[in-house]
């Protein structure tokens, strides 16, 4: 290296001594600490690699030696999380499902609590909203068929409805009506039943269907058609129909029967979820105050 | 440069030792300029967290208070929500027109009195002073050798040093939480931990960068010395060093006379360089060590009227009066290089963002709704054939007391509405909330209207505090409807 070092004239600052093509490089020299902070910056960076994860290995990287991990940090934020929960939760747990709505913050916590739990294991068949679809119940509405206050909710989820291995299930069978009425009979109950939904105009078919209907169907749906949570039987009065209530959809269902089957939830979810789903679906809209009384009809 | 060794040992000559600055005490006007400035900054800085402001039971009573964990900031009778963060921001930007303002008319004037490091690097230099002595004696004590005295010395001003910067940090946090709480618990040692670790990291940076790199932060940290050069124009008062006054630099000015040789002003007695902060010369003309905190001009006004010349061989001056005073002429005043369009602009933006503050801060509602339609279910069938939409609604209620607030519907006829808590039965035109303090409701509302009308329907639904004709809020959200199908028979 040749050192020409030189006083430029115009700066009065010396150069390094170095030139390429007649280009000089003055010398103005940085403070020393940055230099040695740049030296610090590299003693830390030694210390990273022995207190962390560092250099990556065929499997897996250098451990270092505080054990430190992101999957350790992720373990430890979840059990903080589930530690800050845990009074709450024991709460839920404590408190009957009839006076879980009674504390604000009970509720408050249940329902988000559900919330999570319903994207989980409801919305197959409810639907994301809970607006279910075609057989399967919208629970935004204030139509239930086995009743809307939260301890009736809180037994169906637990239970089930229809479960075949389960004597604690909420069960009730509508009965095929194929053999037993003839299809002009069946014709006219479905013009019944669409006169008392309001669908249509009372006429000679629907007076027909009275009769027939007061004989076959108002043990279950009530002399009214107005339905009866005992046997989960839906109100034929009102605007919400589950299968559909046009006439071919009625038909059918009288021909047929229906028989929807929700699984029950007790050897799947813990007490404290199931608590948590029944005051969500219960926040939803349609919940009812207990004892569940039915709706009255309330002009909008 | 295959020279590496160069390029990494710190003693190459590429790499430069701070040069220690002694700087000597002086008195003047500015040096008097300087301790107001000092005075009045660091006793805002210290007293404000302890300044009391009731606020009623619901809200703190700490007249400044950033509340982190509540996202609030109290100033006084102003308090602001996350959502108003714009005040902060346009406070914010009020200090850089005012930077900006204040660097055109004075150029850097904020770096000379008010910026922290200065305020607390002049501070440091008191300490030292009281301790070392003035300039000579720390030089002499810098280069005398390690005895007890010294030691002593050292270890009293790096001591009164630290604990000026925890006094610093410590001010610090009580600006985010209770301050005498915070002093109570901080003292019993079961404050929360970052209250610890910031004084630490505080104090720890007020003392290295007050005490030990000084100037080395201006001239090598700070960015500011480099924006104000865009700041300065040829009207920006800097501090200048008249040298069409001062040269040549004659010793002896008689002496010289006698040999009628020619003279300037400046007698070279190197007062302007002894008392300079960043050790500077300012004779050398402008630079970026400059912070013009204008110690320089008192110690040389001091030297001239004991040589009985004219003050102001080193003043503030701007450019082109430096070139109209080097041309023989008289300087515009002071005040017209002030007042010119450059800083009337600025003075006009800031002021106009200052008052549209003030104007928005007077005129802001304490009561704010936002509403959401839920998007999932858009609408609910309902048993009796109305259609309900569902709304998440926000109800912030910004006053420090609880308030009833009444929510009502307007533009959707035949109209019902509830909450959960009032259920279906309570279903009318309006709905009564309780919202706490100083904090946010939410809440579901449910909607319900007759099928037949449109099949999306903008109404809206306004929030007003109960029994009062305080102006509330309103927002203007849906309703919808399903298709309709006409399957009459």
């Amino acid at each position: 290296m040749v050192e020409n070092k030189r006083i430029d004239e115009p700066t009065g600052t010396q150069t390094v001594g170095h030139e390429w093509d007649g280009i000089e490089e003055l010398n103005t020299p940085l403070p020393r600490w940055w230099l040695l902070t740049f030296y610090a910056c590299i003693l830390w960076a030694i210390g990273y690699v022995i207190f962390f994860p560092a250099i990556p290995m065929l499997h897996g990287a250098t451990k270092g030696i505080t054990g430190w991990s992101s999957h350790g940090q992720l373990e430890a934020s979840m059990n903080a999380e589930a530690k800050r929960r845990a009074p709450i939760t024991a709460a839920i747990a404590a408190t009957p499902i009839e006076q879980l709505l009674a504390n604000d913050k009970l509720k408050q916590a249940a329902i988000e609590g559900g919330r999570a739990a319903f994207k989980v294991h409801c919305v197959q068949c409810h639907g994301s909203g809970a607006t279910g679809s075609k057989g399967y119940p919208n629970l935004n509405d204030d139509d239930w068929l086995w009743g809307g206050d939260i301890a009736t909710i809180h037994y169906t989820i637990t239970h089930g409805v229809r479960n075949p291995d389960h004597n604690e299930t909420r069960f009730s069978q509508m009965p095929a009506f194929a053999g037993v009425l003839t299809p002009a009979e069946i014709s006219s109950v479905v013009s019944f039943v669409r006169t008392i939904s309001g669908q249509q105009q009372p006429n000679a078919a629907s007076a027909r269907g009275a009769t027939l209907f007061a004989a076959n169907c108002s043990q279950c749906h009530g002399p009214e058609g107005k339905g009866g949570r005992q046997f989960g039987a839906p109100n034929l009065t009102d605007a919400i129909w589950l299968y559909g209530g046009d006439r071919a959809t009625i038909t059918q269902t009288v021909m047929k029967s229906r028989f929807g089957v929700m699984p029950r939830w007790n050897n799947r979810l813990d007490p404290v979820t199931i608590k948590m789903l029944a005051a969500y679906v219960h926040s939803l809209g349609g919940g009812e105050a207990a004892p569940s009384a039915p709706a009255a009809n309330v002009k909008p | 440069m295959s020279n590496l060794e160069g390029l990494i040992d710190p003693g190459s000559p590429l790499y430069e030792r701070r040069k220690g600055v002694y700087p000597k005490a002086v008195d003047g006007f500015f040096r008097r300029l300087k301790w107001a400035a000092m005075a009045v900054t660091l006793t805002i800085y210290y007293v404000t967290p302890w300044l009391r402001w009731d606020r009623g039971p619901y809200a703190p009573d700490q007249a400044v208070l950033v509340d982190l964990a509540h996202r609030r900031f109290y100033m006084f009778a102003i308090e602001i929500w996350p959502h108003e963060f714009y005040y902060v921001a346009g406070l914010l930007v009020m200090a850089g027109i005012g930077l900006f303002l204040v660097t055109s008319a004075v150029g850097r004037a904020w770096c000379g009195y008010a910026c922290p490091q200065t305020v607390w690097t002049d501070l440091f230099q008191h300490v030292e002073r009281a301790i070392d002595g003035d300039r000579n004696a720390q030089i002499r004590l810098a280069h005398s050798p390690w005895g007890l005295e010294k030691i002593a010395k050292r270890v009293a001003k790096h001591a009164i040093w630290i604990i000026i910067g925890a006094l610093t940090g410590g001010a610090w946090i009580f600006y985010f939480a209770d301050a005498p709480t915070l002093m109570r618990h901080f003292m019993a040692g079961d404050a929360p931990f970052v209250a610890y670790s910031t004084v630490a990291i505080l104090t720890a940076t007020t003392y290295i960068f007050g005490g030990l790199m000084r100037e080395q932060v201006c001239i090598y940290m700070c960015p500011w010395p480099r924006i104000q050069t865009a700041m300065l124009d040829e009207k920006s008062l800097v501090v200048t060093y008249k040298d069409w006054r001062g040269e040549p630099r004659t010793h002896g000015v008689k002496k010289a006379a006698d040999e009628g040789l020619k003279t300037g002003d400046c007698i070279d007695c190197t007062q302007c360089v002894q008392v300079c902060p960043t050790g500077i010369d300012i004779r050398e003309g402008p630079q970026i060590g400059c912070i013009t905190c204008a110690l320089c001009i008192d110690a040389c006004d001091k030297v001239m009227a004991q040589i009985g010349r004219p003050r102001g061989l080193i003043d503030y001056c701007t450019l082109d009066d430096a070139a109209i005073e080097k041309a023989g002429g008289t300087p515009k005043p002071v005040l017209k290089t002030l007042f010119r369009p450059r800083t009337l602009a600025y003075l006009s933006i800031w002021s106009a963002i200052g008052l549209a503050m003030l104007f928005s801060l007077g005129a802001r509602t304490r009561l704010d709704l936002s509403v959401q339609q839920d998007r999932n279910p858009i609408y609910v069938q309902l048993s009796d054939g109305s259609i309900r939409n569902n709304y998440t609604i926000k109800v912030r209620n910004m006053e420090a007391r609880p308030r009833k607030v009444v929510l009502k519907v307007s533009g959707l006829s035949d109209a019902r509405m509830w909450t959960q808590d009032g259920g279906r039965a309570s279903a009318s035109d309006e709905v009564e909330v309780t919202v706490d303090p100083d904090s946010v409701l939410k809440v579901r509302l449910f909607v319900a209207a007759p099928s037949k009308g449109p099949e999306r329907q903008p109404f809206e639904i306004s929030a007003q505090a109960a029994g009062t004709n305080e102006k509330g809020d309103s927002d203007t959200t849906q309703f919808e409807r399903p298709e309709h199908e006409e399957d009459e028979e």
